[in-house]
């Protein structure tokens, strides 16, 4: 991280859509050279929300700044901070790639001097060389989708933010993409939409999660991971002891038989019994064939979260930037 | 920044192998239309210059074909409005406007310019084809002028509603059917409306225009047409903004 400075703050934001309440009291805030991770179902109301960051929607009640410039009172003034790509990206296909992109550098109030620097400096971070010169209909999804975060890129913004920006491309472009988004947040500070979760730890800092329209998690991704995490091996013997004679091993806390050969172990985080039962399986001739540490992934963590928010929004307190609990009072609010 | 949207919207337009196949077609039209009307008009030429005080060829020629090509505008404008916001709306292409740092009066006005800076390239071949003339005989350039006004404000008002009929739907076909129906609409209440001083006459642009067609500046006529472009560039503004209210 570099220096601690906000970016964008969104501060109890509500939105509905005639009597559905959508965004319940959000707060939300983002720091120079950080990539957040807004993680939901389909649905959650992430695309709301980045709506209502871009000014694209106006939110209900509750107020936004991006760089300490209020959204809702100097709309020009802080939109020109931003730079948004939406689900679908908003591309002029009967435009040259080169053509769109100066346009949507001078819509952000780029002086025109300024303009080819950028275009050329854009064009080669997303990889668009090959294809200054076509026309954007004629681009395959992937090139399409990086002309769309080209767009929002070019004018240098403060915030980018990116909504689902890795949908439908292959695995080798994802790759790609995912590594462009971490250089800009290293420079900026990226909002990114997501609904996968392999996406989330291998980009972003932080992650909030997102479910029926509130923040219910927060926390660094790294963390994260922590929250959810098993502590315990699979263990495969092929002469396996008695089942207590597993259970014997100092800092073992639980033995599960998965099959008639293999064991789902658990143990007390800061005892880790590993090399233990190496040398124990060695001294008597348990035959051990394989010994795989349990890791939970962001999958279980958010399963567990989203599972059970019936009984309260948990929150992860512990470290992260400042974040505000949502109120389960909010629902009441117009 | 207005002139930022619409140079886009022109560069859009001039991209699009329809509308260089619409103006060709609009040409021809006009063309074949202002030759018949020049042959008319030279066959009789003989028995009109007997009268004590003949038409000239601006009137006999010039009016009628300006007369002509306000009723294809009616039809034509629909056709090229419909893409303006509605399809924007469809390839959600109008989020880039929205997020960018402008107001919906620039998008508005951005987009209203860019149309009629096209529609005007279009409608300049008239004066030229009827400039034409000037080499053999004597124009009545008031009349050429007048004409000329009236139709440029038709078209801005014709763009207008039109602009504001796609800003209401995401589909541009419901876009130019429904500015084609009103257009129409007024256009059919105007000439059906038997009594010379109803009311019906006055909301229709295209009565509004026989004045000018006819030679006569009238400041209501001016008034009309600028009252009823501004009324629909407002209602589209304030459209737009709903945009951001009701998504």
């Amino acid at each position: 991280m570099s220096n601690a400075t906000t970016t964008l703050s969104a501060r109890n934001l509500t939105r509905r859509f005639g009597n559905r309440l959508i965004i319940h009291d959000l707060t939300l805030e983002l720091k120079r050279g950080e990539v957040l991770g807004l993680l939901g179902h389909n649905g959650a109301g992430k695309s709301t929300t980045l709506q209502m960051l871009t000014g694209c929607l106006l939110p209900g009640s509750g107020e936004i700044d991006i760089c300490g410039i209020s959204l809702q009172k100097k709309p020009a003034l802080a939109k020109a901070h931003i730079g948004y790509l939406p689900e679908t990206p908003p591309l002029y296909r009967e435009l040259g790639v080169d053509e769109y992109l100066t346009f949507a550098a001078r819509l952000r109030g780029m002086k025109p001097s300024d303009v080819n620097d950028a275009l050329t400096q854009t064009i080669m971070r997303c990889g668009l060389e090959s294809v200054r010169k076509k026309i954007i209909s004629t681009l395959s999804k992937g090139y399409q989708q990086r002309v769309g975060i080209a767009q929002a890129i070019i004018h240098r913004p403060a915030v980018i933010i990116l909504d689902e920006p890795t949908v439908g491309l292959d695995p080798a472009q994802i790759r790609d993409i995912r590594r462009l988004i971490r250089e800009l947040g290293d420079t900026g500070s990226v909002i990114l939409s997501t609904h996968l979760l392999g996406e989330v730890e291998s980009v972003c800092d932080r992650v909030e999660i997102m479910h029926k329209g509130r923040l219910i998690y927060g926390d660094s991704s790294q963390r994260m991971k922590q929250y959810g995490q098993v502590t315990g091996y699979t263990v495969t013997l092929r002469h396996p002891p008695a089942l207590s004679e597993l259970q014997a091993i100092p800092g073992v806390t639980s033995v599960e038989q998965l099959s008639g050969t293999q064991f789902r172990l658990l143990h007390e985080s800061g005892n880790n019994p590993g090399g233990l039962l190496l040398s124990l399986a060695a001294e008597r001739d348990w035959q051990l064939e394989q010994l795989t540490p349990l890791s939970a992934t962001l999958e279980d963590v958010f399963v567990n979260i989203t599972g059970d928010e019936t009984t309260a929004p948990a929150r992860g307190t512990p470290g992260g930037a400042p974040l505000l609990c949502s109120d389960p009072s909010a629902e009441e609010k117009p | 920044m207005i002139r930022l949207i619409a140079m886009r919207e022109l560069r859009s337009l001039l991209s699009m192998p329809s509308t260089w196949f619409v103006l060709a077609a609009l040409q021809f039209i006009f063309a074949w239309f202002f030759l018949a009307r020049l042959e008319a008009f030279l066959e009789v030429q003989p028995q009109l210059a007997q009268l004590a005080n003949p038409p000239g060829v601006t009137i006999t020629v010039a009016a009628p074909l300006f007369n002509t090509a306000a009723l294809l505008l009616m039809m034509l404008v629909p056709m090229f409005t419909m893409r303006l916001i509605a399809e924007e709306r469809r390839n959600q292409t109008l989020t880039l406007l929205l997020s960018a740092p402008l107001s919906e009066v620039h998008i508005v006005l951005g987009k209203f310019a860019g149309l009629l800076m096209f529609l005007l390239l279009l409608i300049t071949t008239l004066p030229l084809m009827i400039g034409t003339l000037a080499l053999g005989t004597h124009l009545d350039l008031g009349l050429l002028a007048a004409n000329c006004i009236g139709l440029a404000l038709l078209t801005a008002s014709f763009i207008a509603l039109g602009l504001y009929i796609s800003a209401l739907t995401s589909q541009p076909v419901i876009a130019a059917i429904g500015a084609l129906a009103v257009l129409a609409g007024l256009w059919l209440a105007d000439i059906g409306a038997s009594d010379a001083h109803s009311l019906w006459h006055q909301f229709s642009p295209l009565y509004h225009f026989q004045n000018f067609n006819a030679g006569l500046l009238d400041s209501r006529d001016a008034v009309f047409f600028l009252l009823f472009t501004t009324v629909f560039l407002l209602l589209t503004i304030k459209r737009l903004h709903n945009n951001r209210i009701y998504g």
